[in-house]
């Protein structure tokens, strides 16, 4: 049996799958439940300063997209950080961690961007007995106007100094969780790192508006007749997550960074690209929000015989091994030619391949009047769309020319020799240096 | 003391009123907005699909799933009646496993089609629940065409003439329209007077009158006076006639034609009032057949067996229906004929031959049994009567070219009284929209 036991910059807890800092986590009760249900560990929702609590809306904080048969894909939310009061909280996490100290127990926090604010908290947050901060600088909406959340995270000298101030006024292990709502995510993640943090997660919600009510003309969700912009999640971002992680991951500032992985995390097979991809833990969300907590028995369970197909011994062997495979688009080796090929036995004469090639790509796909399909080698560009679009998993295939075959579209033999684009005589800059 | 399935002879009351109505409900339940969508959702909206292809009023189905997907079965329907007038209908009794359905990838790929015919019926309950007609007439052309026959062809044609600014006048020799959709099919297919709802709605395009009690052939109503009077007449009058069974002891009390059975029962506003009997037989293969079995037994018949003269393979009612039959406990025996009814006044049993193929076709083999029979239902296949004589003939059928063309320039013809199509409701629609289209092209000139 593999081990599924995390230890996070030095958090122990008996799985990798922590419950993001969300509505899940805003209460004992919820947190309890948490726990019984075999969670690993908690991000308790996001504190605020001491003080008059936050406000929400009293209308919808949510928007959703759905797939086929109400399937969620995604949520939109314009929730707001904790809106209880801060002492009820503390003694909250301290009675919880109490009862479950073999549990991972982190403390999201947005205060104002001043020092004192920070020190203020952070000793009473310590006071919990709980297991590390994470520094909310993601929040994308309500918050951001008031200059926290993600106005934080969208300047990277801001994340260094708060960081920098947490690192000073506890002792308590820092991540900062970073928004995506940025050009490029390297920047605030190396600014995390030149600040002292012991790590960083990501990412929080994207700014969105899920769709638009056509009668009234509001964005959804509406509050007496006007939407706000709010923060997506759930497997719609995971797509997202995954290249910002991973650009974290191979970022030689940032190597070494330990990080948490967030963004739609539904099934063990997410979690395990997430750990592949460079993250040492995930956390969840939108996933529980839907489903409830009981999901956790199938991700520990899918995780665990996964890595034992595998032979993968422990979560931190899983940790990375993809992050090598990811590289720069100038270096991927265009000697590697394929071809589309379909397994007639398989085709059950959709022409779905034949609409999408014929229509919006290359016209390599041939339909006879009896409605067979067959690839065109000499069209053929190997785009991978037909394989997308074919309803039959595993009839459509791309299959590699192995070297010395001829790929028919250029007339030219596949080399056996790796060749990319720096190199390649089309490119200008590959022609100035000759 | 009631009628039970027990009682002897043919007798009326058998079952209590809520059996009944649980009986003759309806057969599918419809889908609802949420089925409909996960239904839809199935659809690859395939190229060039072979459902379109294997439908034969060619409606664009992928086309109209996608918009019931999109939230709007009104344009779904939109799609749907824009080549079939009476898809409402043929949603209820189209034999969809062995025609969309049947060509659906989805069938290939697991078993399991596209739900087709559920959601075009979704799509035109919308549309027909709101009462809404979505097609304007055309200005008037002056011109005027005379329908003998107000069933699935006489009505399709109709539609599609009278909105091109036609004048349509329809000739129909029962007192209500909608021919087979009306007095033929069963009741569990089409509930809560659904073929009469649906010609009140075809006819909201004005521009058709309707003349009914009016058969042709009797009275004044002649091919010559329809010519003379007419800039085009279309002949849709269906197959009236029953065939024989060729059979002694045909002539016994309780042995009836199938179609009649089914007539009665479906215009019986109370189904306690027809009559059936203990132990029925009915001869036959098709879907006639299997109306009429499977209402006997819904009736309250105790034992009703359908007997066909040929393997199973041969029946032409679909496997669907097939399994509906014996779902409802009907009986089929297959490969034995008919040689003999034995009774008195009233008919008490049918002996068969058992049958084999030979060189020279269908033979029986001598050895025979014997039902034990109060009724007889022949539901054998009908033939065309009283045709026109100067039409020429094919088949027993009026011989059409291309869009219905009879031998006579001016005189169309469709449907099941005439040569070409699966005497299906399906084929009848669109033969009759393809003559409008080829009269009203000839008309225009």
């Amino acid at each position: 049996m593999a081990d599924l036991t995390s230890d996070f910059i030095g958090i122990k807890s008996p799985n990798p799958f922590w419950l993001a800092s969300a509505p899940p986590t805003d209460k004992e009760y919820n947190v309890r439940r948490a726990f019984e249900a075999g969670w690993g560990g908690v991000v308790w929702k996001t504190l605020g300063e001491a003080g008059p609590p936050i406000v929400n809306v009293n209308g919808p904080r949510y928007g959703v997209v759905y797939g086929a048969d109400r399937r969620v894909l995604g949520i939109n939310n314009i929730e707001l950080i904790t809106d209880r009061p801060l002492e009820v909280n503390l003694e909250e996490i301290t009675r919880v961690k109490k009862d479950f100290p073999d549990r991972a127990m982190i403390v999201s926090i947005m205060v104002p961007c001043e020092e004192q604010a920070w020190k203020d908290i952070l000793p009473r947050v310590e006071d919990t007995g709980c297991d590390g901060i994470e520094l909310n600088f993601g929040c994308p909406h309500g918050m951001s106007e008031r200059g926290m959340g993600s106005a934080v995270g969208q300047v990277p000298e801001y994340i260094q100094m708060v960081a920098e101030w947490c690192k000073t006024h506890t002792s308590l292990p820092v991540i900062v969780k970073l928004t995506p709502n940025i050009t490029d995510i390297r920047y605030p993640a190396r600014a995390a790192k030149v600040g002292g943090a012991d790590a960083v997660s990501l990412i929080n919600t994207v700014s969105s508006i899920t769709s638009v009510n056509l009668d009234t003309m509001s964005p959804e969700p509406s509050i007496d007749g006007k939407g706000s912009h709010g923060g997506f999640c759930g497997p719609a971002v995971k797509p997202i997550a995954l290249n910002m992680v991973a650009e974290i991951a191979r970022d030689p500032e940032t190597a070494g960074l330990p990080i948490s992985g967030i963004g739609g995390v539904t099934t063990w097979r997410d979690a395990a690209e997430f750990l592949a991809l460079g993250a040492s833990n995930v956390q969840v969300c939108t996933a529980a929000m839907v489903y409830g907590f009981g999901i956790i028995k199938e991700l520990t369970a899918g995780l665990s015989a996964w890595m034992d197909e595998k032979g993968y011994a422990s979560v931190a062997e899983v940790s990375g091994r993809a992050v090598p495979n990811v590289t720069d688009w100038q270096y991927l080796n265009l000697n590697y030619v394929t071809k589309a090929r379909i397994d007639q036995d398989a085709c059950i004469k959709c022409g779905r391949c034949y609409a999408a090639c014929e229509d919006t790509s290359h016209q390599a796909i041939s339909m006879s009047p009896e409605r067979v399909f067959e690839v065109i080698d000499a069209e053929c560009v190997a785009c991978n769309l037909c394989v997308d679009v074919c309803p039959v998993e595993g009839c459509i295939t791309m299959e590699e020319l192995a070297p010395g075959a001829v790929n028919e579209r250029t007339g030219q033999p596949v080399s056996s020799d790796y060749g990319n684009w720096t190199t390649h005589p089309n490119n200008p800059a590959t022609r100035a240096a000759e | 003391m009631a009628n039970t399935e027990r009682t002897p002879g043919v007798v009326a009351g058998r079952l209590a009123a809520e059996a009944l109505a649980e009986n003759f409900g309806d057969l599918n339940t419809p889908f609802d907005g949420h089925e409909a969508l996960v239904a839809a959702d199935r659809c690859y909206f395939c190229y060039d699909a072979p459902c379109i292809t294997a439908c034969p009023t060619s409606i664009d189905i992928p086309l109209f799933i996608r918009q019931i997907q999109a939230g709007q079965p009104e344009s779904a329907a939109k799609t749907i009646f824009d080549q079939n007038i009476l898809g409402g209908m043929c949603a209820r009794v189209c034999p969809t496993e062995t025609l969309c359905e049947e060509a659906c990838v989805r069938e290939a790929a697991e078993g399991k089609p596209v739900e087709i015919g559920r959601l075009q019926r979704f799509a035109t309950d919308a549309v027909m629940a709101a009462g809404v007609h979505p097609y304007d007439r055309a200005p008037e052309t002056g011109k005027k065409v005379a329908i003998v026959g107000a069933g699935p062809a006489g009505l399709s044609c109709a539609h599609r003439l009278a909105m091109n600014g036609h004048k349509v006048v329809m000739f129909e020799a029962r007192s209500k329209p909608g021919g087979l959709n009306e007095y033929g099919i069963a009741t569990y297919k089409t509930v809560d007077d659904f073929a009469q709802a649906e010609v009140d709605w075809l006819l909201q395009i004005g521009g058709i009158e309707m003349v009914y009690d009016h058969k042709l052939g009797a009275g004044d109503l002649t091919l010559d006076a329809l010519t003379e009077k007419y800039d085009a007449v279309f002949l849709a009058v269906g197959l009236s006639g029953v065939n024989a069974l060729r059979a002694e002891g045909e002539d016994h009390a309780h042995v009836r034609d199938a179609v009649d059975f089914i007539s009665e029962l479906r215009q019986a506003a109370n189904k306690s009032t027809v009559p059936v009997g203990r132990d029925v037989v009915v001869i036959g293969g098709g879907m006639t057949a299997v109306d009429a079995a499977v209402q006997s037994k819904l009736l309250g018949a105790e034992h009703v067996t359908m007997v066909y003269r040929r393997p199973w393979d041969r029946m032409s009612a679909s496997e669907h229906e097939l399994h509906l039959a014996t779902s409802k406990g009907v009986r089929i025996i297959t490969g034995a004929a008919p040689t003999r009814l034995t009774g008195g006044e009233v008919v008490t049993g049918i002996e068969f031959a058992y049958t084999e193929d030979g060189p020279n076709g269908l033979a029986q083999t001598g050895e025979t049994f014997t039902l034990k029979a109060d009724q007889v239902l022949k539901a054998i296949g009908q033939h065309l009567d009283g045709a026109p004589g100067v039409l020429d003939l094919d088949g027993g059928k009026i011989a059409v070219t291309g869009p219905g063309r009879t031998s006579q320039t001016g005189i169309w013809a469709g449907g099941d009284c005439a040569t070409g199509g699966d005497d299906l409701t399906v084929t009848a629609v669109a033969e009759g929209r393809d003559a409008a289209d080829d009269i009203h092209a000839t008309l225009m000139g």
